[in-house]
């Protein structure tokens, strides 16, 4: 039994197949990349789970809940965190400020209306917060205003906004995209080292074979929205049908 | 104190020190000079300014916070104002209950509303209020003429029942009071040349002024408040980080309507008469440009913004030809003339014109508003200073 379990996943749109049959398998606790080329409708999928779109077709089980027909935000408060394929962060307010607020969100739920209560006053909140963005490397960034931020920088602070809710499972669409190598390397090192302290289950896309490759338990290849191939890493890189569907985008 | 931080308290201390000194502050010329005419310092102009305050610190946490822009927000200050009438012709001639019971209608009022108004954002958004609006205006103006008064308005008379206090016989239409306090008492104080006014109904508008800006900036410190902020930034985000946006913007949207409620149950509670104009759409518009132009999303930015539209309103208003002749008659003749003709169009019934070039000017130069105007003159105030204390030396330190 899989925490995350996805059969026939069917999405339309227009005249193109976005996703056809897709079946995903993730078990508890494990690192599962999606790899594939662009357009083959990986960030699609993860739309599907969150809440972003509906698949015309299909199920996901999450937790033994199905994450299809409700709102983001219950799947998020299921356990459910994603890191975007652009960085998705409140731009307006202060770094410290955009990982208080998820904070508050895991703490008090969907919503807690106390118009007098006092974000100054959250020491609890503020802290976790601040240890969130150490692991991050961004202690010295957290009275910046986010909008400011390297595009690297931007996408460590969205990864932190969704550490901070402790979630079960984690979908990180090319968490490394635009990032230094050796930034690259200090977040493998990061999900890594989360998913060892906490139970963290890790859905991953990328581009970046070497963090596939060192993060990885278990790798589908998409393309042209069929999974063409599910297996370990060592098996994947060999594997015949994902080299037509690379070298394939090669030619092109 | 009172759960503020020092700058929060700062500003608190300066808006009330603005309110009590307002008749001095306003009255800066002598009376009988030349000058006296820009003068403020009035009970009834004095009165407008804390209301129109109150109106805009409201819709400030709604569209300031949220970037949620209402247009029929005059439909709650309407909807205060005819509550107020009524309880001063149904219950007492006090305003107390006037001024609770406006204020708890419109919240009604802004609750049904935005049910529906807050299935959309942006710009169908500010539609949707302002058909809300507008529709209101169309039936206080009408079919609701029983309960409005239609055109005329709604106020208080002779034989209203006042089933608290309308047994005390009296032969005149009783004027709104607190206690036995009416509105209208003031108590004058002549130094020199100077007369400043201390009016009863000022001093209570400028008190809940007063209560309804430090409501606003606990909104503001709360994590409330930094949830509208987020959902200022990008709502979608703030969907997946597993808030449920909905509650938040429908609880923001009714606390601003009640600002504006109290602010109509003020304004009936110092006249009380409430017509349907009160909620038409310019009156909406007019809380929008108050908010833009003192600084949207800062505290006092409204409370500026809503007291300089209010002094152009009544001061530049009052400027007629003759008075324009009188100040330019030191120039030659055919000079004379030409200045009026250019200045005339500016003001008296063109002071909206004024208004406008203003307006634009803010928006274009001053995104932040007047707010942002003083911040920067600050800066290069202080900017200029530090130079000259290091160019003399370093005899005095610092304070
Ligand atoms: N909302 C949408 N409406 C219409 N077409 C869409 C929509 N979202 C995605 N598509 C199309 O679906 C296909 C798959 O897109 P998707 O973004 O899932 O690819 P991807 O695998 O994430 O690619 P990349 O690696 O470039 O991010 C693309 O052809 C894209 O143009
Ligand atoms: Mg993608």
């Amino acid at each position: 039994m899989g925490i995350l379990e996805v059969q026939n996943v069917n999405k339309r749109f227009g005249g193109l197949q976005a996703l056809s049959n897709v079946n995903l398998n993730v078990e508890e606790g494990s690192v599962h990349a999606i790899i594939g080329p662009n357009g083959a409708g990986k960030s699609t999928l993860l739309n599907c789970f969150v809440g972003r779109l509906t698949p015309d077709t299909g199920s996901a089980i999450f937790d033994g809940q199905s994450l299809l027909g409700i709102k983001p935000h219950e799947i998020n408060q299921l356990g459910v965190s994603r890191v975007f394929q652009t960085p998705e962060i409140f731009t307006d307010l202060t770094v410290l400020e955009n990982v208080m607020i998820p904070a508050f969100a895991h703490r008090d739920g969907a919503y807690k209306l106390n118009p007098f209560a006092h974000v100054a006053r959250e020491a609890e909140i503020r802290d976790l917060a601040e240890h969130t963005l150490e692991d991050m490397g961004l202690q010295d960034k957290m009275e910046m205003t986010a909008s400011s931020m390297s595009r690297g920088d931007k996408r460590r602070l969205e990864m932190a906004m969704c550490l901070v809710q402790e979630p079960k499972l984690l979908l990180l669409d090319e968490p490394t995209a635009g990032m230094a190598r050796a930034d690259t390397n200090r977040t493998i090192d990061l999900l890594k080292h989360i998913g060892e302290t906490r139970n963290i289950t890790k859905v991953v896309i990328e581009h970046d074979m070497h963090v596939v490759f060192s993060l990885a338990e278990k790798i589908s290849v998409l393309a042209q929205g069929t999974v063409i191939a599910e297996d370990v890493p060592e098996k994947i890189k060999g594997h015949p049908k994902v080299r037509e569907a690379y070298l394939g985008e090669a030619q092109v | 104190m009172f759960g503020l931080n020092a700058k929060d308290m700062r500003s608190l201390v300066f808006v009330a020190l603005l309110l009590v000194l307002a008749p001095i502050l306003l009255n800066p010329f002598p009376e009988g000079s030349p000058l006296a005419q820009f003068n403020a310092g009035y009970p009834d102009l004095m009165q407008r300014f804390a209301i129109f305050g109150i109106f805009a610190i409201g819709f400030n946490i709604l569209f300031g916070l949220t970037g949620y822009l209402s247009f029929g927000h005059a439909a709650f200050l309407g909807a205060g104002s005819y509550a107020g009438v009524w309880m001063l012709k149904l219950l007492t001639i006090n305003v107390i209950p006037a001024i609770i019971i406006s204020t708890l209608v419109a919240g009604v009022f802004a609750l049904l509303i935005g049910l529906v108004s807050l299935r959309r954002s942006g710009i169908y958004f500010s539609i949707l209020t302002l058909a809300f609006a507008q529709m209101a205006f169309a039936l206080a103006a009408s079919v609701l003429t029983p309960i409005t008064g239609g055109e005329t308005g709604l106020q208080t008379s002779l034989n209203d029942p006042r089933i608290l206090d309308g047994a005390r016989e009296s032969s005149n239409i009783p004027t709104p009071s607190l206690f036995g306090l009416e509105m209208g008492d003031s108590w004058q104080l002549r130094v020199g040349d100077w007369l400043w006014t201390f009016n009863a109904g000022y001093y209570i508008c400028a008190i809940v002024a007063l209560i309804g800006f430090y409501i606003a900036i606990r909104i503001f410190r709360s994590p409330f408040g930094l949830m509208l902020k987020a959902i200022k930034t990008n709502q979608n985000r703030l969907n997946y980080t597993g808030v449920s946006t909905r509650p938040y913007m429908l609880a923001c949207f009714v606390i601003s309507g009640m600002y504006a409620g109290l602010a109509g149950g003020l304004m009936v509670s110092m006249d009380p008469l409430a017509g349907a104009e009160r909620m038409q759409w310019t009156a909406s518009g007019e809380v929008v440009l108050m908010v833009i132009l003192g600084g949207a999303g800062t505290l006092i930015g409204p409370v500026l913004g809503a007291g300089f539209i209010k002094y152009c309103e009544n001061i530049f208003s009052k400027i007629n030809k003759s008075v324009l002749e009188g100040w330019f008659s030191v120039f030659p003749d055919g000079m004379a003339d030409f200045m009026v003709a250019i200045v005339y169009p500016f003001v008296g019934k063109g002071w909206h014109l004024t208004l406008g070039v203003l307006f634009m000017l803010v928006v274009i130069f001053l995104p932040g508003g007047l707010v942002q105007g003083g911040q920067k003159i600050g800066s290069w105030v202080t900017g200029r200073g530090r130079k000259k204390s290091a160019g003399a030396a370093t005899t005095t330190p610092a304070e």
